[in-house]
């Protein structure tokens, strides 16, 4: 099938539900975005979001329960949506591949690093046994493993857990994807590994122009590595734009609320110490819980008579690389 | 600042609460081989360090540095191997029995994942009143009014009490982790990552609450986290472990403007705000590979595999902490010898 988009992933009006006792409950309402050869997407937002929903309905690994209702997803210009179980698996292993949050889950411990990492090569692109294992070695030692040789032979519990996330993108990249999905890839490691593991993605794609959809809480991250960004609230996406557009200039009220309740690190300086921090009071409303109006209402500094008064605010273009989805955006601009 | 609270910060005070004296603490890791000596994991190998009542120290460290061990080993939740470690002016380190579980109840921890550190069939209320029943602290009244005026104090609603750990949000467990952890009135509180596993919103959240009850009540904190803008942010003095090690210490101020070990420059590095500094900081200082085996650390400086500034000397001394500024303490044999990052180009 010839692409007539130059998108590597084009996600169109993605609506997903789970089925409730009481009838359809919306996860994900009417997200659309694309990515572009060798750029990268950040997807971000508060815990319960819609962020890993969102990656699973692309890998179509939605759990029991969750369907998506309308909508479209395109990879490389094929509808994923009404790929067969079969069209579905050769998708997942030869176009797109997923790193989880948690590197653990995802690796069977009973296996070697090198067994898991030879199989998905011998799958998915044909290799013996014997080029797979050699293979997986240069996969390691360009994930950057000391002593790839040796541990080509180790099972994931023996790896520190910096070590096993790097298997996972070896592994996710073994396959040379069009498309990578990281859903925070790094939370769960320390700063030194985070920073190295940040660098090896924005060199492997520097390489092999690998699409990248990074699902992370870190605006550091964002800064680093994205190109856009789309962020969700409550399974909507309420501002998205060029990354460095929207860290400079956040317009909407969550957006901004999420970058001011950062401790940034101050070098060079002592830092305001006793001052507390900006806080977005309130939570995320659970699935059900959410009204026809403007989903962050219940939290927002800026809410006023308009927003109680109307629906939802539609995602409005205000520049050609940026939309909001807020009634008092042009008002409340810092 | 207007608001009243804010102006009674925390007084810079000298009575030292925790004074804790080359601590170790070795894991048994098997044998050398089959017929072998038992072999050992150097968690924690001669720390020492001193907390003064009513602040925070900070541990910052790799994975698997010995942060928490040393956190747990202080609280005598796990056996130390040696050490002296003097609470309040006793040394605890071999208190044993009724006086040991007197004393535990002085210091309370909370974790990183709120979920597993909840017992899940049983209701928050209950939760926040074992540890005081446990204690046979107050009369069964005076418990139920402290478990309320706790739920108040971390921001929860009194109906709260009768909810189970899983009808919570990460956010609200981890609040009622720290009411369990406020219940017996502690003197110290150890966050082994408390933070970690949050969103930043519910973090700045939960970090404010944690300094409010810190100004109300004259908390004392120790604080373990891997997010340098957070330890920053929080807390009054810094430790730095490497591999068992504490390399550097130093007052939050001094260490974010003039850190002087050279594992210090890597996480500083690592964790700089986008931008040229920080790619020359990475260029110069950021060190790449994994630390060493705890069970056979190398003998000179534990840090002299990734150093950029090893020479022969690191291989076959281990630096000691020593004195740079007051409160100020460093373990490197080349300090002042080499050059230290520049921050002024920020
Ligand atoms: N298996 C499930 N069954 C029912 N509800 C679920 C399930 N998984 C997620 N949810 C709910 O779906 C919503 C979206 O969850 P999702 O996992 O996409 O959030 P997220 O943005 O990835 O959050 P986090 O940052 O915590 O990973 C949340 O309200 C969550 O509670
Ligand atoms: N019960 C145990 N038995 C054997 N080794 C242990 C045990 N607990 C910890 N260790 C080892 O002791 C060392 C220090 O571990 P510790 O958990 O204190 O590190 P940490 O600095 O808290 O790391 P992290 O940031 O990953 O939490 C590690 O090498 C760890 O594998
Ligand atoms: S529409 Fe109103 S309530 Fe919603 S984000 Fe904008 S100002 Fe706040
Ligand atoms: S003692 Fe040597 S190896 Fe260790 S930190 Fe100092 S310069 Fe580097
Ligand atoms: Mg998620
Ligand atoms: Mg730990």
């Amino acid at each position: 099938m010839s692409s007539v988009s130059s998108h590597v992933l084009s996600v169109q009006n993605l609506t997903v539900t789970m089925k409730g006792s009481k009838g359809p409950v919306p996860v994900l309402e009417n997200l659309s975005f694309d990515v572009a050869q060798g750029k990268t997407m950040a997807l971000v937002g508060e815990s319960g979001c819609g962020k890993s929903m969102t990656a699973l309905a692309i890998m179509q690994l939605l759990p029991e329960d969750f369907v998506v209702s309308a909508g479209k997803i395109l990879l490389d210009g094929q509808d994923v949506l009404t790929s067969s179980p079969r069209e579905l698996r050769t998708l997942r292993g030869n176009k797109m591949s997923m790193i989880f949050q948690e590197p653990m889950t995802a690796l069977n411990p009973l296996y070697t690093v090198g067994d898991q990492i030879g199989e998905v090569l011998r799958q998915h692109r044909g290799l013996s046994r014997r080029e797979a294992h050699q293979q997986a070695i240069q996969f390691l030692k360009a994930v950057q493993i000391p002593a790839a040789d040796k541990r080509i032979d180790a099972y994931p519990h023996q790896l520190s857990g910096g070590m096993r996330q790097r298997v996972m993108i070896a592994m996710a990249l073994a396959c040379k994807p069009k498309l990578l999905i990281a859903d925070e890839p790094t939370t769960a490691l320390d700063v030194t590994v985070q920073a190295q593991i940040f660098d090896l993605l924005a060199d492997l794609q520097d390489n092999t122009d690998t699409a990248i959809v990074l699902i992370t809480h870190d605006l550091g991250a964002v800064a680093e590595l994205a190109d856009d960004v789309a962020v969700l609230y409550a399974g909507r996406c309420i501002e998205q734009g060029a990354a460095h557009e929207i860290i400079a200039h956040a317009r909407h009220p969550y957006t901004r609320g999420l970058m001011a309740c950062v401790p940034h690190l101050q070098l060079g300086k002592a830092a305001a110490h006793s001052a507390p921090l900006d806080e977005i009071p309130g939570m995320v409303p659970p699935l059900g819980a959410r009204g026809p109006d403007c989903a962050f209402l219940a939290r927002c500094a800026f809410a006023a008579e308009v927003c109680r008064t109307r629906p939802q605010p539609p995602l409005d273009r205000v520049d050609p690389g940026a939309a909001v989805s807020c009634w008092r955006h042009m008002e409340i601009a810092p | 600042m207007s608001d009243g609270l804010d102006i009674v910060t925390t007084p810079a005070s000298t009575e030292v609460l925790l004074d804790v004296n080359d601590l170790v603490v070795h894991f048994p890791a098997g044998r050398r081989g089959m017929f072998g000596p038992p072999s050992k994991v150097h968690a924690v190998d001669g720390v020492s360090f001193r907390v003064r009542r009513g602040t925070t120290f900070g541990i910052v460290g790799e994975s698997g540095s010995g942060k928490s061990t040393t956190a747990q080993a202080v609280m005598r939740l796990i056996p130390a191997t040696s050490g002296q470690i003097v609470f309040g002016g006793d040394n605890i380190a071999d208190y044993r029995g009724e006086k040991l579980r007197l004393t535990r109840a002085r210091f309370q921890i909370v974790f990183q994942d709120p979920f597993s550190a909840l017992d899940p069939r049983r209701r928050a209320g209950e939760l926040i009143r074992e540890p005081l029943d446990l204690l046979d602290i107050g009369s069964p009244r005076e418990r139920d009014a402290r478990v309320k005026q706790l739920l108040e104090e971390v921001g929860l609603p009194p109906q709260a009490a009768d909810l189970f750990p899983h009808q919570f949000s990460g956010g609200q467990r981890q609040r009622l982790c720290i009411a369990r952890a406020m219940a017996p009135e502690p003197d110290l509180i150890v966050c082994d990552e408390a933070v970690s596993a949050l969103d930043v919103a519910i973090q700045a959240q939960i970090l404010n609450l944690l300094k409010k009850l810190q100004r109300e009540r004259g908390l004392t904190y120790i604080f373990i986290s891997h997010d340098l803008g957070v330890i920053q942010h929080f807390c009054d003095e810094i430790a730095v472990m490497y591999l068992g090690k504490i390399v550097e210490q130093a007052p939050g101020n001094v260490f974010f403007s003039a850190p002087l070990h050279p594992y210090s420059w890597s996480l500083v590095a690592a964790a700089a705000p986008p931008g040229p500094l920080r790619d020359r900081l990475k260029r110069d200082y950021l060190v790449k590979g994994d630390p060493p085996s705890p069970v056979d650390p190398p003998p000179g400086c534990r840090f002299a595999q990734r150093c950029p500034f090893v020479i022969e000397r690191c291989h076959e001394e281990l630096p000691v902490l020593n004195v740079q500024a007051e409160h100020h303490f460093v373990a490197c044999h080349r300090t002042g010898e080499i050059d230290a990052p520049d921050f002024s180009s920020l």
